[in-house]
């Protein structure tokens, strides 16, 4: 069984690492880091395009049986071509840039949304040891950091179109991402308290109970921050498809079109994998192989996505705001000080089976006691 | 205490949705699964019979599009020789005037309706395209041709299971 990527290394053939070795002859080249960071760069992009294209068609599989549809069927079996067909035409087509776009920003906004994936799967471990630094001490705190910068990304794309609509999808963009970003930490930080390390290793090592049992609030509310973050139904109304046409990438097309597709889905491949890893137990599993596993959690989550996608409505602006303000931000605030406190009653080993009742019952009385006392401004209050 | 204000009503909504994955498709399946098309169909094509044609072009006059072309030579016997009768299904309205007009019968529509074409050039159907063998007649103003062909599917007549 291989559990190290020094393992995985040092099983390749010899001549795949042996050029890389020690470059500088300098103290700093240990363990074979330049192969390590090769494959593993190499790796994560090709991952993160396959699994954008494995998406895709999953989407349109997934989503026509519920319209009581087929879906793409046409291209290759099952249509499993489909994605490639489209991004050959995407490629393909016209690049515009609008006269007077700030060129610069306009050029830099798709890569800015893109990067930011891919560095976020740096730290996810999809094996124990496996991946680019799964490791890394302050794993959670990277990735809630460089998420952020898609938030900047978003508003360059407004900003460089010159165009007063995506200026305002931008803006509105932005304050939704902000808006939900905090809940999402929150019930990041309940998880990092059970656990007591930063690391997504040793998250998915602590889970010997996966955290959507245990901590159920914080599941919820990342979830549904997960569902904003991605600007995906019921929080896409900045980008409605069948309303506004676009938002902030109105004015792309062709290849930095195709930019944003894929930093859409990319981010929607982090969070499934992020989800998987704080709440579902990341690789682990039993009978298949971890890797495996981690797979069908990944598509299990974006599953869950796209059936929401296929039933619920989108919301207002008013309403997604006093969501995340009035609804989520308490709750998971709330939520934090319980685990605190559960964590402070069992000296630091919160994860034992018979606080999984307890956490259900409390999350149940707080989604539903915080429900009827949250109402919009101004509005009538829901019965009850 | 209700448990309307906490959303139980979408998650009513994600099983509804649930149940339809699991019923049977509505839309036709097209290439796969094709719905046999109205006996008195006016489709995308004429079908033109040489044994009854006498080259009279009294389709030529009630076009109203100007479409049909026919060329005809004297014969052997003082009768009409058809040399050339084309029409372009581009152009053509499908009217039915010219069935209706022909007064030997000869003109029919066609009950094909897969008839498109890589190029405009390509979709004007010349003598032999129009009495070729693998056409097949509508009934549409020929009332004869009516009860030998097959009956209409449409998808209402199909048996649905009830869902909600």
């Amino acid at each position: 069984m291989i559990t190290t990527p020094q393992e995985i290394i040092t099983r390749m053939p010899a001549s795949v690492w042996q050029p890389f070795d020690d470059p500088l002859d300098s103290g700093w080249a240990v363990d074979n880091f330049w192969a390590h960071w090769g494959l593993f760069s190499v790796g994560i992009i090709g991952f993160v395009l396959l699994v954008v294209m494995g998406f895709i068609w999953f989407e349109r599989r997934f989503i026509s049986p519920m319209q009581l549809r087929i879906g793409p069927n046409r291209c290759g079996p099952f249509g499993l071509l489909q994605p490639v067909a489209d991004a050959v035409k995407v490629m393909l087509k016209e690049d515009i840039v609008p006269n007077l776009a700030d060129k610069v920003v306009h050029f830099i906004a798709p890569i800015a949304i893109f990067v930011p994936v891919l560095l976020m799967f740096a730290v996810i471990p999809v094996h124990e040891g496996v991946g680019l630094i799964p490791d890394l001490n302050v794993g959670i705190l990277f990735v809630i950091a460089v998420g952020s910068i898609e938030t900047i990304a978003v508003f360059m794309a407004g900003w460089g179109s010159n165009n007063k609509y995506s200026i305002l999808g931008a803006m509105r963009s932005v304050a939704m991402m902000v808006s939900y970003e905090m809940p999402m930490a929150f019930a990041v930080v309940a998880v990092v308290l059970v656990t007591g390390t930063l690391s997504l290793q040793g998250i998915v090592q602590a889970q010997t109970i996966p955290f959507a049992l245990l901590l159920p609030m914080a599941f919820i509310l990342y979830f549904i921050g997960a569902l904003a973050e991605l600007q995906r139904t019921p929080f896409d109304l900045l980008e409605a498809e069948s309303e506004i046409i676009a938002g902030y990438h109105i004015e792309y097309s062709g290849m930095k079109f195709a930019m944003f597709y894929l930093g859409e889905y990319g981010g929607a491949i982090i969070q499934s994998a992020l989800i998987t890893t704080l709440f579902l137990a990341g690789w682990k599993g039993p009978f298949l192989p971890p890797f495996l596993w981690f797979m069908i959690k990944l598509f299990a989550v974006f599953g869950m996505i796209v059936w929401i996608r296929a039933t619920w409505p989108r919301v207002r602006i008013d309403q997604l705001m006093s969501f995340a303000w009035k609804y989520m931000l308490p709750l998971s605030i709330v939520n934090l000080l319980i685990v605190a406190l559960e964590v402070i009653w069992f000296e630091g080993d919160a994860v034992t089976w018979w606080l999984v009742p307890i956490n259900i019952v409390i999350c149940g009385a707080l989604l539903t006691g915080w429900a009827t006392f949250f109402k919009l401004r101004g509005g009538p209050q829901v019965e009850s | 205490m209700s448990l309307k204000p906490v959303g139980i009503g979408l998650m009513q909504g994600l099983f509804v949705v649930f149940k339809h994955a699991t019923r049977k498709r509505i839309t036709e399946q097209y290439p796969e699964e094709r719905l046999t098309v109205s006996r008195r169909t006016r489709a995308q094509e004429l079908v033109w019979d040489p044994g009854l044609c006498t080259g009279c072009a009294t389709c030529v006059k009630a076009c109203p599009q100007g479409n049909l072309k026919v060329t005809t030579s004297v014969g052997p016997n003082n009768n009409y020789i058809v040399e050339k009768f084309e029409n372009d299904e581009g152009r053509c309205i499908f009217c039915g005037l010219c069935v209706e007009a022909c007064p030997y019968e000869a003109l029919f529509f066609g009950r094909r309706y897969e008839r498109s074409q890589y190029s405009r050039g390509e979709l004007i159907a010349d003598k032999d395209e129009m009495s070729g063998d693998d056409k097949e007649r509508s009934a549409y103003f020929r009332p004869d041709l009516y009860d030998d062909l097959p009956e209409q599917t449409l998808l209402i007549y199909r048996k649905h299971k009830k869902i909600i």
